[in-house]
């Protein structure tokens, strides 16, 4: 990589918000409002306490119903991967609820169990299930035998070999499966927020949008692509590197 | 341990596609005794591998039975697969002591990775190792857990001659020293003869044996070639049905 190279993503960046900052002067309207404008109005959510309160309830709603859809959708997608009368008979199922609109789920989650912090979870939960389900199905489908046999030969207890042999193969589609899952879910935690949730990114949106205030819905969405980029930075990437430390 | 008796009536490899089913295995039968070094010499695809793999308890679709004196339990048993089955995300140490019931066995380790070379490589990845130190390390995987039936198919293949005398005597050396029962699958009818107690030659599929027979050079006398060769002669001369196999 050369030297100029290293800098790409930073000018790369720096090229965008130029773009914007003329277009934003061209255009002069409030339905358009430049980087500066919006970077003002996110200083102002930050100080207020307003923009970490609505991030904090989206995020915690993110973090609960992302640990419940990996662990379940794990559990769910290792069991049909490697059990084929399993997999025959909830195929379907799993076609389903993956061709389910997320707004379908979220309507019929509130109608049914009222506008609570319950329902709210549910449906994100249902709506993401299926894919993280899809996800480590293949993985679990694509376990190495032989391993599984060294293993099984070698009496490794289950957990043993749940840690140690089908783990580590299971690893990029666990890392596919939280990537995709980060970036639906949290879409899919606005809308909920939207219909039915007084707190939250997805409330502040929709307040902005009636008041057809652009500058902070802008604000709001790029903390929030700030966060996720922190989550991929300092936790996702360096997960990645450390698992695969022992490729060539 | 006590005696192994393998009584395999049938196996067959089910239909898949185009191709037919496929009987494997037919009337197979054969006691190891305790402590003994068996010898499996067959042509190649003639289901040696299936055989180990039932005796070592990873295909139970087959009829017939495994018994180990008058219980149905399998003993420990150390495995060296045809390839070397390493996980590449744990090191060599870390591939050998995952295996490890007993967690105080860290000088056997120690021990084994010295003698088959391989103290400096104890820390590295297994895709940084050529295949034969690959096997090396399986092998003492097999060895570090003190097994009381080692399966051994074709176990030395692709490593160099000098290598690989050195690992069988090492495997000898170990197995004087606790004898467990030894069943290695091999082509090479000189390699068979300077191992084992008995030579078991396998009919092609359906595999059945076709001939058991005592190897009666004395254990230390099988270092010269002479010896292994003269008797590889008269074996051969004198069961054709055999020759002809190999």
């Amino acid at each position: 990589m050369s030297r100029l190279q290293k800098f790409f993503p930073a000018l790369s960046l720096a090229a965008f918000l130029a773009v914007w900052q003329v277009l934003a002067l061209a255009l002069d309207s409030t339905l358009l409002p430049s980087p500066l404008t919006v970077l003002g109005v996110f200083w102002l959510e930050l100080i207020s306490g307003q923009l970490t309160y609505h991030l904090g309830a989206t995020l915690i709603r993110l973090i609960v119903s992302f640990t419940i859809a990996m662990l379940l959708g794990s559990a769910i997608g290792l069991a049909l991967g490697r059990n084929k009368k399993l997999d025959a008979f909830f195929d379907n199922w799993l076609v389903i609820f993956l061709n389910i609109p997320a707004l379908v789920m979220i309507i019929l989650c509130y109608v049914w169990f009222g506008l609570n912090e319950a329902s709210a979870i549910l449906a994100v939960l249902i709506n993401k299930l299926p894919n993280v389900v899809v996800t480590v199905r293949e993985g679990a489908r694509a376990l190495d035998q032989d391993l599984l046999d060294m293993a099984r030969c070698y009496r490794l207890s289950r957990l043993d070999t749940l840690r140690h042999v089908i783990w580590p193969q299971l690893h990029p589609f666990l890392m596919s499966a939280t990537r995709s899952g980060l970036a639906l879910i949290w879409k899919i935690i606005l809308i909920v927020e939207l219909l039915g949730r007084n707190n939250g990114v997805g409330f502040q949106l929709h307040l902005y949008f009636q008041l057809f205030d652009v500058a902070s819905i802008l604000a709001y969405s790029i903390a929030f692509v700030i966060v996720i980029q922190g989550i991929e930075h300092t936790i996702l990437k360096p997960l990645d590197k450390k698992s695969q430390r022992w490729r060539r | 341990m006590t005696d192994i008796q393998i009584d395999i009536r049938e196996k067959v490899f089910p239909a898949v596609g185009q191709a037919a089913p496929h009987a494997a295995i037919q009337d197979f039968r054969l006691t190891l005794r305790s402590g003994e070094f068996v010898c499996l010499v067959g042509p190649s695809g003639c289901g040696k591998t299936t055989l180990l793999n039932i005796v070592a308890g990873l295909d139970r679709d087959y009829q017939g039975e495994i018994r180990i004196g008058r219980q149905q339990a399998l003993p420990k048993i150390g495995y060296i697969f045809q390839n070397p089955r390493l996980l590449p995300w744990r090191t060599v140490r870390q591939n050998i002591e995952l295996v490890l019931q007993d967690p105080s066995a860290g000088n056997t380790v120690d021990f084994l990775l010295e003698a088959m070379q391989l103290t400096r490589f104890q820390h590295v990845y297994p895709e940084r190792l050529s295949l034969g130190m690959s096997r090396r390390v399986a092998i003492i995987r097999a060895f570090a857990i003190d097994p009381e039936l080692l399966l051994m198919d074709e176990p030395f293949v692709s490593l160099d001659p000098p290598t690989a005398r050195q690992v069988r005597e090492l495997l000898l050396d170990l197995w004087r020293k606790r004898p467990h029962t030894v069943l290695f699958v091999t082509h090479d009818l000189r390699e068979a003869i300077a191992l084992a107690d008995r030579l078991i030659f396998l009919s092609p599929s359906p595999m059945s044996v076709i001939g058991d027979i005592r190897v009666p050079i004395e254990r230390h006398l099988r270092q010269d070639e002479n010896e292994i060769e003269a008797f590889r002669r008269r074996l051969l001369d004198g069961a054709p049905h055999i020759k002809q196999l190999l």
